[in-house]
């Protein structure tokens, strides 16, 4: 994938498995985002060379809408925001392709966000809503999909960080529900539950294995490395 | 003083009932005792129902009929008036002047439904004349139904006063069906620590023309306004938005919120306009047109939705 002339990613060799947690972690601008949009098929992120499939099919020429009746979706990092659209309805919409939804599943979805569903049921998922109920609003969404792959962009920005144990439970909880989730974090914890990690560095993927080990040599030797992206701020 | 009267033809009736479910309304409410209500179909009334603290005059012209409906001072008219207007038929000219007031201190909600199922070859026209007395309260929902033809010309014309403390709230919505040829004309004047609300949503297809010019003058000291339309328009509609809003007196605030969403050929124009000429007002605005957010598109068609579902989801949410 490429833009203005500059490989935006390249070489990425990725594979999720089964009902695998895969943690995709790397500094500012390692192409993390850029390759959730490109596996999702979002415009302007249209995958270039070499192969891309999803349960032994080649969905490289799919549309966002056929990926996801395959069963993937994305969760924005920043997600949406829907003026006139009640978040009952909202959940809903995922669910259509799977037979609906009843009234339980949509509360219990709330629920495992820890959003109280008679506050929240009948709210507009529009600008009235903060960062963070957003977010949670957009990971049961989620729930509600029961999607076979989701990817979430960084799940946890935007929520407090004593919130960070309920994301790890929340993703455990797709995992547990069937679904494979490959997940973009700046969160050693979050990686640290996951089944897989990652590292990306300039578009590449550079190695991929135990998420502790790759969490370890992130912190190590990317962080200090004066060839990274994002160089850090100096103190 | 109460004034009720009732004056029902039969077959007429039925039709506009019909035609005023057609436009989303419960036609029960126009046969409940305890409501308020009021049905015109043509030039003819058909229903006129009064109730406590609710005066009702009208009289029938060539064309329409010129109603004048006063709430008394003090009344706070606990459950909504429902009102009715209407042509059945498929060509037809209907002209309303209405001169409404809400004496000092009273309180209504009034919900209109104007219905015109069959038009080919219809115009109607409203004249209203509004006055919202002293710390009085109007809460105004209007909502059209024009059928499936677009042979359709409406013309509503109203000026509003607001005296000081008062409140008035209005929402006019044309979102299922045509539009046909829409020409809204509202002008506002806002006194002493009044409020103003205007909500316009439409929907225009294929060559539906859009014409809205709403104009707020915040004339007096802590006078608070806000103009919010939403339009869509697709295929070869097009639309014309003129929010004013002029701010001449200290601590006035008035905000005008425009947002078109257009599709295919449609063509959209959004003008808003702030004028201040005291320095402690202050006016805002924004106003844009454009194609559904692509982020709003994408994450639902990531939820399966087919880009055309996800558009009309998009879109019915910014009407709702």
């Amino acid at each position: 994938m490429s833009r203005d002339g500059k490989k935006i990613l390249r070489g990425i060799n990725l594979e999720v498995g089964d009902r695998e947690i895969h943690s995709i972690i790397g500094a500012n601008g390692a192409g993390k985002s850029t390759l959730a949009y490109t596996l999702m098929g979002i415009q302007g992120y249209e995958h270039e060379e070499g192969s891309l499939t999803f349960d032994n099919e080649d969905i490289s020429k799919l549309s966002i809408t056929e990926r996801a009746k395959k069963g993937i979706t994305l969760a924005w990092q920043e997600p949406a925001r829907f003026e006139g659209l009640k978040v009952r309805d909202y959940l809903a919409i995922g669910a259509k392709s799977n037979g609906g939804i009843t009234k339980e599943e949509l509360r219990d979805a709330l629920i495992k966000v820890d959003l109280k569903p008679d506050k929240y049921l009948d709210r507009e998922v529009g600008e009235a809503l903060s960062g963070g109920e957003r977010k949670r609003i957009e990971l049961a969404s989620i729930i509600t999909m029961k999607p076979k792959l989701a990817i979430l962009d960084e799940p946890d920005s935007g929520i407090d960080v004593v919130s960070l144990k309920e994301i790890i439970n929340f993703i455990q909880a797709l995992k547990e529900n069937g679904s494979s989730v490959l997940v973009i974090t700046h969160r050693e914890e979050i990686a640290a539950a996951s089944d897989k990690a990652s590292l990306m560095c300039e578009g590449a993927v550079l190695r991929s294995g135990d998420p502790i080990e790759i969490s370890e040599f992130f912190k190590n030797r990317c962080i200090p490395c004066d060839s990274r992206v994002s160089p850090p701020k100096a103190v | 003083m109460s004034q009720i009267t009732l004056n029902t033809l039969s077959t007429e009736m039925d039709e506009i009932s019909a035609a005023y479910t057609a436009a989303g309304g419960d036609a029960a409410v126009l046969h409940k005792h305890e409501l308020a209500s009021l049905v015109v179909s043509g030039n003819k009334v058909l229903n006129a129902n009064g109730t406590e603290g609710i005066v009702l005059e009208k009289h029938e012209t060539e064309y329409g009929v010129d109603i004048k409906m006063t709430i008394k001072k003090g009344y706070k008219i606990p459950l909504p008036v429902h009102l009715c207007f209407g042509l059945v038929p498929k060509d037809g000219l209907q002209e309303i002047k209405m001169d409404f007031i809400a004496e000092e201190d009273s309180a209504v909600e009034l919900i209109a439904h104007c219905t015109f199922p069959n038009a080919v070859n219809i115009i109607h026209k409203m004249d209203a004349q509004m006055l919202i007395g002293k710390n009085a309260s109007l809460r105004y929902t209007e909502t059209h139904f024009h059928g499936s033809h677009g042979g359709i010309r409406v013309i509503p014309k109203a000026h509003i006063k607001i005296e000081e403390g008062g409140s008035y709230y209005t929402n006019f919505s044309l979102i299922s069906g045509r539009v046909g040829y829409l020409e809204f004309d509202y002008s506002v004047d806002a006194e002493k620590d009044s409020i103003c609300e205007m909500v316009t949503k439409v929907y225009g297809k294929k060559n539906d023309k859009i014409k809205i010019l709403e104009k707020i003058s915040l004339n007096g000291e802590n006078a608070r306004s806000v103009i919010k339309s939403r339009l869509a328009i697709t295929d070869d509609a097009e639309s014309e938005f003129r929010g004013i809003t002029e701010g001449h007196a200290p601590r006035a605030r008035g905000h005008v919120d425009c947002m078109e969403v257009i599709q295919g050929n449609a063509k959209a124009e959004a003008i808003p306009i702030v004028r201040v000429d005291n320095p402690l007002a202050k006016v805002t605005h924004e106003a844009s047109i454009g194609c559904v957010d692509k982020k709003e598109l994408e994450t639902l068609m990531a939820r399966g939705l087919e880009e055309d579902e996800a558009i009309d989801i998009i879109v019915k949410g910014m009407l709702a």
